[in-house]
């Protein structure tokens, strides 16, 4: 391995280390994913940016919205912070060991892109927006636009992740998560489900659900929204609308952890009872 | 690179390609094969070591970052009371996983201690549950680190 490796000190120097970068340039954060890949030869690194010393992408803070995460923010720190609420905090307790969640971070589970990561279908239900930074300048875009295929995203090679705005909970709004793995801990999921949901005078007034590992990406489940948007949530709309959602918005395949019909079936079931939930 | 950085208490420097995997700059360069390499990949905790105080899998870990930081390995102090209680109870059968063990159970007998929470059976098979084992059935690993739990407590 030749690769050129620079650690920067400051957010300044990581920004300016980036600037006319091209896209083989790698940025290095808690490694759960690039040191894996490293040591498979998936990915040869010829130019990387160790970001994990840059304490200014750390952190969790109240802001006017909601809850400002740096993007090295680790997934033990979410689940201990108690600015960390509900759904977030149970996403990032199933992403996998403690020594996992010790160095896995937030930025890095988008960075990824992973259609079986745990965290992206929390960010896409609750809108959450991701805030990208260069030496040029920040552009902000939904977590669910950053996300653009199969191990790809928006950032551009000058780019890296800042932090991620999660949106407060609106009164009268309910989330629900469940992650299906093999075994409790320590897997990678079989089907990943998260919902945002209001209802107000007996009509959903609004909801988003996202899904992971049932297709090539993270994906919001439109046709959910579309079924049950000012309906009254009962039994029957219910099920149609998770059917619906279940033919439309998604496409699993199978591959060593499930089959194709196993997810779909399972997702159904998912939507049901976390609809039940959050729509009761 | 020169990698500086704490080792067991002692200061340390070494040259290694910063990408290395720590667990390899601890075994190769340092000569404390005491952790042990089981999947390479994340996935066994054989390699777990203490960065700053906290569990990780030396395997996932490049060189680099290990700079200025402190590291404690299964030949550092401090794991006694966890040793004697793996020794008592019948925790450690072959051993490659053991090292990796006894330094998850350190870490998490002293994040009980400073959030004072009794370490009950749930929370150690949650806290032991990147730590795979081929032989014990992990009956006798819980057993050890509850025993070290009351005796550290
Ligand atoms: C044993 C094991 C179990 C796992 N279990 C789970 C699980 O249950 N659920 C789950 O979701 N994931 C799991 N993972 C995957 C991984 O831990 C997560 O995806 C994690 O969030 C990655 O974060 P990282 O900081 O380690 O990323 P890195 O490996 O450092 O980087 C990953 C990618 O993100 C990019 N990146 C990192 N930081 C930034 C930034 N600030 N700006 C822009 N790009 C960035 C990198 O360039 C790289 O492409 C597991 C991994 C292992 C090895
Ligand atoms: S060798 Fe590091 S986790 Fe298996
Ligand atoms: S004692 Fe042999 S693998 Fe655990």
């Amino acid at each position: 391995m030749n690769a050129r490796v620079v650690s920067p000190r400051t957010l300044d120097d990581a920004l300016a280390e980036l600037q006319g970068a091209s896209a083989d340039t790698l940025l290095l954060a808690g490694g759960t994913d690039l040191m894996v890949e490293f040591e498979n030869g998936r990915t040869e690194p010829r130019h990387v940016v160790d970001v994990w010393a840059l304490d200014e992408l750390r952190g969790v803070r109240a802001e006017d919205g909601g809850v400002r995460l740096g993007a090295l923010t680790t997934c033990a720190e979410l689940e201990r912070d108690p600015l960390v609420t509900d759904v977030l905090r149970e996403a990032a307790r199933e992403v996998g060991a403690v020594q996992i969640k010790n160095r896995a971070t937030l930025g890095g589970n988008l960075g990824t892109a992973s259609p079986a990561a745990d965290l992206n279908p929390v960010l896409f239900a609750l809108d959450a927006v991701v805030r990208l930074r260069s030496a040029a300048g920040e552009r902000e875009l939904p977590c669910a636009e950053f996300v653009t295929g199969y191990r790809a995203n928006a950032r551009r090679p000058d780019e890296l992740i800042e932090s991620v705005l999660v949106p407060a909970r609106a009164e009268n709004e309910r989330r629900a998560f469940r992650k299906v793995g093999t075994r409790k801990a320590q897997s990678i999921s079989k089907v990943v489900l998260a919902i945002a949901a209001r209802v107000d005078g007996g009509a959903v007034t609004a909801l988003r659900a996202a899904a992971g590992s049932v297709a090539e990406r993270t994906v919001l489940l439109p046709s959910l929204e579309q079924a049950l948007a000012g309906r009254a949530p009962d039994a029957a709309a219910v099920e149609s609308a998770a059917r619906s959602a279940v033919r439309a918005d998604v496409s699993p395949i199978d591959d060593v952890r499930s089959t194709a019909r196993y997810r779909r079936e399972l997702l159904f079931r998912l939507l049901k009872r976390l609809l039940r939930e959050v729509l009761a | 690179m020169k990698l500086r950085f704490t080792v067991n208490g002692a200061e340390r420097e070494v040259d290694v390609a910063p990408l290395a995997r720590l667990l390899d700059v601890l075994r190769d360069e340092l000569r404390l094969t005491g952790t042990k390499e089981g999947c390479g990949e994340g996935e066994c905790g054989a390699c777990t070591v203490l960065v700053d105080g906290e569990a990780v899998m030396s395997c996932l870990v490049a060189g680099c970052q290990a700079a200025g930081r402190d590291v404690v390995t299964i030949e550092g102090a401090g794991h006694e009371a966890v040793q004697q209680a793996f020794l008592e109870e019948g925790g450690a059968q072959c051993g490659i996983c053991t090292s990796g063990m006894i330094v998850a159970t350190r870490a998490f007998l002293e994040e009980r201690e400073r959030e004072g929470k009794p370490a009950t059976v749930e929370a150690a098979r949650e806290a032991l549950a990147g730590n795979l084992c081929r032989c014990t059935g992990y009956g006798k690993v819980i057993a050890a680190v509850l025993a070290a739990g009351g005796e550290t407590r």
